[in-house]
């Protein structure tokens, strides 16, 4: 890859850490705030399910996690492993579509 | 005291030496006692002796050093020292690393001058006090000693990454008001091998007897490799 295009995936790590700082934030918030009353898992998925606005949020968190966690892993094979050329690039595609799959899939389940 | 000192290529061992103490000793006058006076064949590096021309340095006691400006009383434990050549260079013998891949690296990062001026141009008029004149300042005492390079943990993962020495020097130029080819000098300290690579662990900098700061020079290359890749030049 150019130094370019090595660099725009520096940039879209950085970028994506940023919306994943504020994500983070929300949904410790969130969490500890709705548990206080002792919800169940039905109460929660009672007042998740159907709405638009927590969907939207929780689907940008997983669009944050599917940029940053690939290109962060990239660093990890390249300094760990010494793995690089194109079955890397295969591996981390296989993970970041596994890693978007996964994760959308448990958003619809509690938001859709 | 006793001193351990590292004897042959890669696949070496520590060998022991018993050498007297005296006040105001340093760890190259200990090594050169250990040659002239207990073991001829040890091959060990240096020159000035005063802190200048970077040849002298050493792994003492785990820690990369200069070692002419390296008192004993400060690295000494429990009457013992460990004497080893420089990590993340090749060892050729004993002390003696080869710092070929150290200084090819100052080369891939375009560690040299290139101006627009002629001779006819008179000199440049670079105030003293400007922004990037006094960043310049803050780096340009390198002397290429490979302390930084020895104590940085990405270099010991990556082979290929530039280390902290050819990067503060690229650093220096790219401030520099009079050098050219900037866009062309910043693409080639960008990406794996250059300052994305940088974990900012600020080995370097708590390492460098010169105290320069190659975190902060790599912090600066970052910043305008960003600017220089939302304008589209990169």
């Amino acid at each position: 890859m150019s130094a370019r295009g090595e660099t725009l995936l520096w940039i879209a790590q950085r970028a994506s850490a940023a919306v994943l700082a504020v994500c983070v934030v929300v949904h410790l918030a969130t969490i500890i705030y709705a548990v206080q009353g002792g919800l169940s898992a039905a109460e929660i998925l009672g007042r998740t399910r159907g709405n638009a606005a927590w969907f939207a949020f929780y689907a940008v968190f997983m669009l944050a996690v599917t940029v940053h966690a690939p290109i962060g892993l990239r660093a990890v094979l390249i300094e760990w492993f010494g793995w690089r050329g194109v079955s890397r690039g295969w591996f981390l595609v296989l993970f970041t579509a596994l890693l978007a799959w996964i994760g959308m899939r448990a958003v619809f389940a509690v938001f859709a | 005291m006793k001193v351990s000192v590292w004897k042959g290529g890669a696949g070496g061992s520590f060998q022991e030496f018993d050498v007297p103490r005296h006040s105001s000793q340093t760890v190259l006058d200990v090594v050169t006692y250990i040659q002239r006076a207990l073991d001829p064949t040890l091959a060990y590096r240096y020159a000035c002796r005063v802190g200048m021309c970077g040849s002298c340095a050493m792994t003492v006691n785990g820690v990369p050093r200069w070692t002419c400006r390296t008192h004993v009383d400060k690295v000494l434990r429990n009457e013992r020292l460990q004497v080893a050549p420089l990590k993340n260079l090749p060892v050729i013998r004993d002390l003696v690393t080869d710092m070929s891949e150290f200084f090819d690296k100052w080369a891939r990062a375009k560690g040299q001058f290139t101006g627009s001026r002629s001779k006819r141009d008179g000199f440049a008029a670079v105030s003293p006090s400007s922004e990037e004149r006094l960043q310049i300042d803050a780096g340009i005492e390198c002397i290429g000693c490979a302390v930084c390079y020895s104590a940085c943990d990405v270099v010991a993962w990556n082979p290929d990454y530039l280390g902290p020495a050819a990067l503060n020097r690229a650093w220096t130029l790219v401030r520099d008001e009079r050098v050219t080819d900037i866009p062309d000098r910043l693409r080639s300290v960008a990406g794996d091998a250059g300052v994305h690579s940088c974990h900012t662990h600020m080995s370097c900098t708590e390492r460098c007897p010169k105290k320069i700061s190659p975190t902060a020079g790599i912090a600066g290359l970052k910043r305008e490799i960003l600017k220089s890749a939302l304008r589209g030049d990169l």
